[in-house]
């Protein structure tokens, strides 16, 4: 069984188009040619082993690594928003300022309302981001991605400093946030499980390339299907059956 | 305490218990202020002061009892002399440390965000302060004559220098991870400065205000010694050649009831601006 990785075509009406993306730093060759498609709506989880350069995807499509050399095409929506692994809050700015840091339009504070009311942190508005717990402020960061309405949301291990009752609590909540909002999204996590249960699609990053990219549509509909694809994915990441 | 050697569940559970009663943890810290805590050891000092004198430990000449100075510090303010004084100085110190904040202030942004700033700015102000800022007197007399503007100028140069060091040092070590964040909400370069950058380097300035109104006062000593015809550090220059001991310990509790109310003013100012800082401890 070779790891061919599926003819990007398949998607349909890509929002995000990510092709031939090579990335270096210094002589370290990091990412040499990935090509993604993201459909509208579509959530694609990114897995990788560590050093894979799944981070530095990311962190290409999101525009912030300036300081790296590299070439390849990225087209992504204008409407975007980046979920970090620290939730990112302004401790000097209480937590509806967080929320709208960033969209300045007349409605952005009820917008932001609406985006904490969404994330069950209503009447949390004025407090301090230190006075929150970990999840209370990851919530905060969900809200400030909410509030941009973005068309494509970029993910950079958001729940994995988080404790595993809240992390549950998260996955469901941002399940149910793209639910009713379709972004894209292209969420990076080393969490096997944690990509089975939330996307539709996953890639797999080695040697500076897509090995795997396949839809898993239905897999958590039964336990078995769920723990063949478990085991299937840990594999290809060099994890074998114990 | 050695670790749990029990040869049945009974033993152990006792153990437990026990342990559970006694231990209680090293508290390594101080124990919680009280009210006013900071007022004691002056007091102290006071009464040991009053103590001495009234006994004749020391001589009245040389050290006159606190309620010597008490009288004395009446008898000024009754005569309106020392209002006159206390107007000088805190006009000059005021004066000299609102030019050097701004000065300070101002050199420390254009330093901190922008290359060329940097490049002119940062080197002549290390230089700057590597000179004492009281050797620049004679040079500053020259230029700017015995009065007022040279007084103030000097406080305003050396009160800038904190200013500027501490400002400096809190805008260049901006974390970098709210960099990111301003580029991933697209915030214009207005909107980072004004909602990441200044709160950023607030901590940082209000550290060097601490400083500078420390400074002010200190230099405020020096140029009221030379060639002034008011203001506390006249006051005591002419009680010295006058041998009134009384006078000049008036001026020193002066200096340091104005240091001490200035640093408490600043403090305050400096919680309300920073209120963020406390929630942890609220």
């Amino acid at each position: 069984m070779a790891p061919v990785s599926r003819p990007v075509s398949q998607v349909k009406a890509p929002v995000v188009r990510i092709s031939g993306l090579r990335r270096s730093f210094g002589d370290n060759v990091v990412l040499n040619g990935v090509d993604i498609e993201i459909g509208k709506g579509e959530f694609v989880a990114l897995l990788g082993r560590s050093g894979s350069g799944k981070s530095t995807i990311l962190r290409a499509v999101a525009g912030l690594d300036s300081d790296a050399d590299g070439q390849g095409v990225i087209d992504v929506p204008e409407r975007r928003s980046v979920l970090f692994q620290d939730s990112r809050l302004l401790p000097w700015a209480s937590v509806i300022d967080n929320v709208v840091l960033g969209a300045y339009d007349a409605d952005a504070r009820q917008r932001a309302k609406a985006a904490l009311r969404e994330v069950e942190l209503s009447g949390k508005e004025d407090s301090w981001p230190k006075t929150l717990s970990g999840g209370e402020q990851q919530r905060v960061a969900l809200a400030r991605s909410v509030v941009r309405d973005p068309a494509f949301l970029l993910a950079d291990e958001p729940f994995s400093a988080l404790d595993a009752l809240t992390r549950i609590r998260m996955q469901r909540l941002l399940q149910r946030l793209c639910q009713r909002h379709h972004p894209a999204v292209l969420f990076v996590t080393h969490d096997v499980e944690e990509a089975l249960r939330l996307a539709d699609r996953i890639i797999i990053i080695a040697d500076g390339r897509v090995s795997y990219n396949e839809p898993i549509a239905g897999v958590t509909a039964s336990p078995t299907l769920f723990e063949t694809a478990r085991n299937d994915i840990l594999e290809r990441l060099g994890v074998s059956k114990s | 305490m050695t670790l749990l050697s029990f040869s049945t569940p009974g033993d152990f559970l006792r153990h437990r218990t026990k342990s559970a009663e006694t231990a209680k943890a090293v508290n390594l810290l101080p124990k919680p202020p009280f009210p006013a805590q900071r007022l004691l050891g002056p007091a102290l000092v006071l009464v040991l002061w009053y103590v001495a004198s009234e006994a004749g430990w020391i001589s009245a000449a040389k050290m006159p009892g606190p309620d010597a100075v008490v009288t004395s510090l009446i008898e000024m303010v009754s005569s309106g002399t020392l209002a006159t004084d206390i107007e000088a100085s805190l006009q000059r110190a005021v004066l000299g440390l609102a030019i050097g904040v701004v000065a300070g202030f101002v050199l420390a942004v254009v330093a901190g965000l922008t290359r060329l700033g940097d490049a002119l700015i940062d080197g002549n102000v290390q230089v700057k302060r590597s000179i004492p800022n009281l050797a620049l007197i004679p040079l500053f007399i020259i230029w700017l004559g015995i009065g007022e503007s040279m007084k103030i100028s000097i406080i305003a140069l050396g009160t800038m220098i904190p200013i500027y060091i501490n400002t400096h040092a809190a805008l260049k070590g901006i974390d970098r991870r709210f960099v990111e964040l301003g580029q991933t909400v697209s915030l214009s370069r207005y909107r980072f400065l004004r909602h990441i950058v200044f709160p950023a380097s607030l901590p940082g300035f209000f550290t060097g205000l601490r400083m500078a109104v420390t400074h002010s006062w200190t230099a405020l000593v020096v140029v009221e010694t030379i060639n002034a015809t008011s203001g506390i550090g006249f006051m005591i220059t002419q009680a010295r050649i006058y041998g009134q001991t009384d006078v000049v310990l008036v001026g020193l509790l002066l200096y340091g009831v104005l240091g001490f109310g200035s640093d408490a003013l600043v403090r305050l100012l400096e919680r309300r601006a920073l209120s963020w800082r406390q929630s942890l401890a609220q």
